[in-house]
């Protein structure tokens, strides 16, 4: 059994707005070799055990476990995917080395959201079969039912919301993986016809393809394996009931559950004197500022102040997606924690080129499934 | 444990109930449309079928042939890059005779399914396609057989340019 786990090697693929040149098992293979040369492993050799992320409606393959192993060098080995975010597969490979199942983990995620042409149709059978789904509302109606009732709790205004637009797509100019960079003022932000109102298209990130892989180690592996590993300190994931009927719309306790989990296993008690900067979903902008004040960073009601004083900026007390978040370097669906945690990986190891933050040691990475779940991750690392 | 009850309470429903709207019930037709894309190794696969031919890759590694080609082994991980122009002929590895169509109809006449060792491949890798022109009682394992092709501006590209393999003699065209 290793009580301490680190991540040793990551790699990537992508990412773009469109692949047609790649399969998805081509940037697998693209992201793995990345990850495996990082680390320093042979997945045939050393690896023990592998986890990928993905759904099988999102695939448009059943089963999709099936077609996994070659291009991550896992036939014949230990496999499994779970339907869930990256940060789920992280976890997940995170018990295998706590419970001694296993030395060396390698998680993967990826998307190929170009390939799916009704994803509106596709992400509608997340909706309740008999309560919902017969309304036949697109489900990005559930994102203007949270945000319009954030906003009237908290007084959160749409300029606030915009601002995380902004900063986001600014950053991802300085991140050479993200393809929606953008210097955008706060009236563009909030410019075009609303898609769920008070959701305004630009508030909303865009879909992108890409693959990333994590090659994890128990301690005594990590120790031997790697000159800069980057330990993971706490993982934890919660999920609310699915109802939209009776759902608190404003504070996100699973969000708030599943950091405690992680600040309790890291031993943290205050998160904003001990974080020095995260990466966390903003799916839609809103979510920012949500997922900010979850993973009490500070109170219900105060993070649009804080993004529009600049404290979320690069440069400002907590970095808030330096990378760019989703709305800078595209939504990867269910790989989206991953190039979360990936960004957490790369800044703890002085690895983040021209966005790279100064004297940081202690990062999170932060996911949610979109909507409409009520389901999310949360992941405290350091170097 | 159903063979315990003599009776079954309740209310058993019938095509007609639904028919009538007698029950509460919610149609829906799917609407998930993919476009996949093939990307390097399998895109090579399908403009050679719409050529009229079989690509496999080898693996200097592993010192096989495989087909169809891929970027990479599965089982020495090392890249392959190598494509190698391979025989429309093969053996029959596996067969078996199906009497219920993909939808799930009766049918006499059996579809033969077969995995089909390609000529110029390593053992065990082949082809997945249909048997034709041949009697379903003459099928075996271990029969030779050859592609039968689509006419060349039929061919779209897809592993239905193969339109079946059928049986052949050595010696033959
Ligand atoms: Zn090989």
């Amino acid at each position: 059994m290793s009580e301490r786990v680190a991540i040793i090697g990551v790699g990537w693929a992508g990412y773009r707005p469109v692949s047609p040149e790649v399969s998805y098992k081509e940037w697998m293979y693209e992201a793995a070799v990345k990850a495996y040369a990082d680390a320093g492993v042979d997945p045939r050799r050393d690896v023990d055990s592998f986890v990928t992320v993905a759904e099988d409606f999102i695939e448009g393959t059943s089963i999709f476990d099936e077609y996994v192993p070659d291009q991550l060098g896992a036939a014949l080995k230990p496999v499994h995917t779970i339907g869930g975010d990256g940060l789920h597969g992280l976890a997940t490979g995170y018990m295998l080395i706590r419970t001694g199942l296993a030395n060396l983990v390698v998680v993967e995620g990826h998307s190929k959201a170009s390939n799916v042409l009704t994803l509106p149709e596709i992400t509608a059978y997340a909706q309740d079969p008999v309560l919902n789904r017969p309304l036949g509302l697109n489900t990005e109606f559930v994102a203007g039912l949270e945000m319009n009732r954030y906003l009237f709790e908290t007084g959160t205004s749409l300029e606030q919301c915009a601002a995380v637009v902004v900063k986001n797509r600014r950053n991802a100019l300085r991140n050479p993986l993200a393809p929606y960079g953008a210097d955008l003022t706060l009236d563009e932000a909030l410019e075009g016809p609303p898609l769920a109102w008070p959701l305004y298209h630009r508030h909303k990130s865009k879909h992108a393809d890409g693959a990333i892989v994590m090659v994890l180690a128990s301690g005594e592996r990590a120790e031997v394996l790697s000159h800069q590993p980057i330990w993971i300190l706490g993982m934890g994931w919660c999920n609310c009931a699915p109802s939209l009927e009776s759902r608190d719309w404003n504070e996100l306790r699973y969000i708030r559950k599943a950091a405690n989990m992680a600040y309790q296993q890291a031993g943290i008690v205050q998160p904003n004197l001990v974080i020095d900067f995260a990466e966390i979903d903003d799916t839609y902008a809103y979510k920012e500022l949500q997922h900010l004040e979850a993973l009490g960073f500070c109170r219900v009601g105060e993070a649009g102040y804080l993004t529009e004083e600049g404290a979320t900026e690069p440069e400002g007390e907590l970095p808030v997606n330096v990378s760019g978040g989703s709305l800078g370097m595209g939504n990867l669906l269910d790989a989206s924690g991953l190039a979360r945690a990936l960004e957490v990986v790369l800044q703890l190891r002085g690895e983040a080129g021209s966005r790279q933050l100064e004297e940081v040691e202690v990062g999170l990475a932060q996911s949610w499934r979109g909507v409409p779940t009520t389901s999310g991750a949360v992941a405290v690392m350091s170097h | 444990m159903t063979n315990k009850f003599k009776e079954f309470p309740g209310t058993p429903l019938s095509e007609g109930d639904f028919k009538e709207g007698k029950i509460l019930f919610y149609h829906d037709q799917m609407k998930a449309d993919f476009a996949w894309d093939t990307g390097v190794a399998i895109g090579s696969y399908l403009a050679a079928l719409k050529e009229g031919y079989l690509l496999g890759g080898y693996c200097q590694t592993c010192r096989k042939t495989v087909i169809p080609p891929r970027t990479v082994c599965e089982w020495c991980f090392r890249p392959m890059d190598s494509y190698v122009r391979l025989e429309d002929t093969g053996t029959v590895n596996t067969f078996s005779l199906c009497y219920v169509t993909w939808d799930v109809k009766r049918i006499k006449e059996p579809e033969l399914p077969a995995v089909i060792e390609i000529d110029g491949a390593s053992p065990l890798h082949g082809i997945m396609h249909k048997l034709g022109e041949v009697d379903p009682e003459d099928v075996h394992i271990g029969m030779r057989v050859r592609a039968v092709w689509k006419p060349p501006d039929e061919r779209e590209g897809a592993i239905t340019d193969i339109l079946y393999f059928k049986p052949f003699k050595e010696g033959e065209s």
